[in-house]
């Protein structure tokens, strides 16, 4: 399979990038890791008249804390955060996630920021970010916006990204201490897209009160879905069987998953309320 | 429009002219003539076409050619060396690592770069490293013997042995 033709530019830095974008608009598209994007250009879902690569630009994949920010570059390679050791040691919901993501050599390519761009409520990270209530920095002509996470995903490959932007960097607030995260998705098998997923970031008080809950769900809705009831259910209450119970039961009933090849829609509501479940308790055993 | 690239593979620069939708798999097999780089699925799901890009095991039908430009590449030709095989071509020789042998080159080239960053992995580790490789003959155990053997002989110690396990 190979893809329709295309221009194909690799500009050395990000004004140079943002200026093509200015130029070809819709037309162009951006190419980070491109492990979504070829495979789609392959099977000619996607047929973009331009491509610009960014992965010739420097300065696009870091991982530091900064500010009260774990921030990391868009270019950030899965690879690059599977070995990471402050995402290893504060951070081991991206360990989890990466872990997940296709198979090595494919993560030697895909890249965090492209997972978000994406917009594909199948990829791993976006729930992720719900769950650590991140924020998307987007590059455009103007400078830097600042994007919360929960502005950024509008419908099926829909973002709030605009044709003359890029994703450069994503920022997660820093985890105190009493703070515990955890991801977990269920595939068929290694490689695939998630049956369902379920992404959660805990914390508690020095009285077992939960302070606060974030929980994001993978590929049970057209976007990548917040369970709102949920972390309402378990924020100023003690972490029990019951809280957790009725958790995981809002979140079984709030997704929207669709009946196909991985399975009906009862049993992946199904797998939404024991994923949620496991990963509340995880997420807390972490803390 | 065509553009030049030149890549170095197995250590020779070649300078060509691409179109920008080549994928780097045609490159090598087809303009470059190397065929021992494989297309399995063309989808980024088999490992066939894995090569090493500045050290990084790729799936290269999912790579464009022209993303290779000043690149170092390694693909299975250039594995063995005048002095011999590559411990990776020994293990796989000695404990009947392939059968069909359509998957092999993706195999140890992948093995080349999870040995690199894990000089003595466990079992599990391994399998969990080949994740992205399909072998429809072997049933993997063999491969796996055959990595444990290339790393054991590049850590300078015993040799496994490679009698046949029968079950």
């Amino acid at each position: 399979m190979i893809p329709a033709p295309f221009e194909y530019d690799a500009p050395a830095t990000l004004d140079e990038a943002i200026a093509l974008l200015e130029k070809h608009g819709d037309e162009a598209k951006i190419l980070a890791g491109g492990h979504s994007l070829i495979p789609m250009m392959k099977l000619r879902f996607a047929s973009p008249e331009h491509l610009i690569d960014i992965n010739n630009i420097p300065g696009l994949s870091y991982i530091k804390e900064e500010d009260g920010y774990l921030k990391i570059g868009a270019m950030t390679r899965e690879s690059e955060l599977e070995e990471s050791e402050i995402i290893r040691s504060k951070y081991p919901i991206f360990t989890d996630a990466s872990k997940l993501i296709a198979d090595p050599q494919v993560r030697n390519m895909g890249t965090i920021g492209g997972n978000i761009a994406h917009g594909d409520a199948a990829n791993d990270h976006p729930a992720v970010m719900l769950a650590l209530k991140a924020e998307v920095v987007a590059t455009g002509p103007g400078g830097q916006r600042v994007i919360p996470i929960d502005e950024f995903f509008y419908g099926f490959y829909m973002t709030a990204l605009q044709p003359n932007e890029i994703l450069t960097e994503i920022r997660i607030p820093s985890v105190g201490a009493g703070t515990g995260n955890a991801y977990h998705k269920l595939e068929r098998k290694v490689g695939d897209y998630a049956t369902a997923g379920v992404a959660a970031q805990i914390a508690v008080d020095a009285d077992g009160i939960c302070t606060y809950a974030g929980i994001g769900l993978t590929n049970v809705n057209a976007t990548p879905l917040r369970a709102a009831r949920s972390e309402e259910a378990l924020v100023g209450k003690k972490l029990t069987e019951e809280t957790i119970a009725a958790a995981a039961q809002a979140a079984s009933e709030d997704c929207n998953p669709s009946t196909d090849l991985r399975g009906s829609e009862e049993y992946k509501r199904s797998m939404v309320r024991v994923l949620v479940k496991r990963m509340i308790n995880k997420a807390t055993d972490r803390i | 429009m065509k553009k030049e690239i030149t890549v170095t593979i197995n250590g020779e620069a070649h300078t060509v002219e691409v179109e920008p939708r080549l994928l780097l798999v045609h490159l090598i097999r087809e303009q470059l003539s190397m065929t021992g780089t494989h297309i399995g699925c063309d989808t980024s799901s088999c490992g066939a076409c894995t090569i090493l890009v500045d050290g990084k095991s790729i799936k290269s039908c999912t790579m464009l050619a022209i993303q290779a430009d000043g690149k170092s590449i390694i693909t299975v030709e250039g594995l063995a060396t005048v002095e011999g095989l590559h411990p990776l071509q020994e293990g796989f020789k000695e404990n009947h690592g392939l059968h069909c042998g359509f998957c092999t080159p993706g195999m140890m080239l992948r093995a080349v770069e999870l040995l690199e960053k894990n000089p003595n992995p466990t079992e599990e580790e391994i399998r969990w490293g080949i994740s992205g490789n399909l072998c429809r003959c072997t049933g993997y155990n063999n491969i796996v013997k055959a990595i444990q053997y290339a790393g054991a002989k590049i850590r300078g110690e015993e040799l496994p042995s490679t009698e046949p396990e029968f079950v």
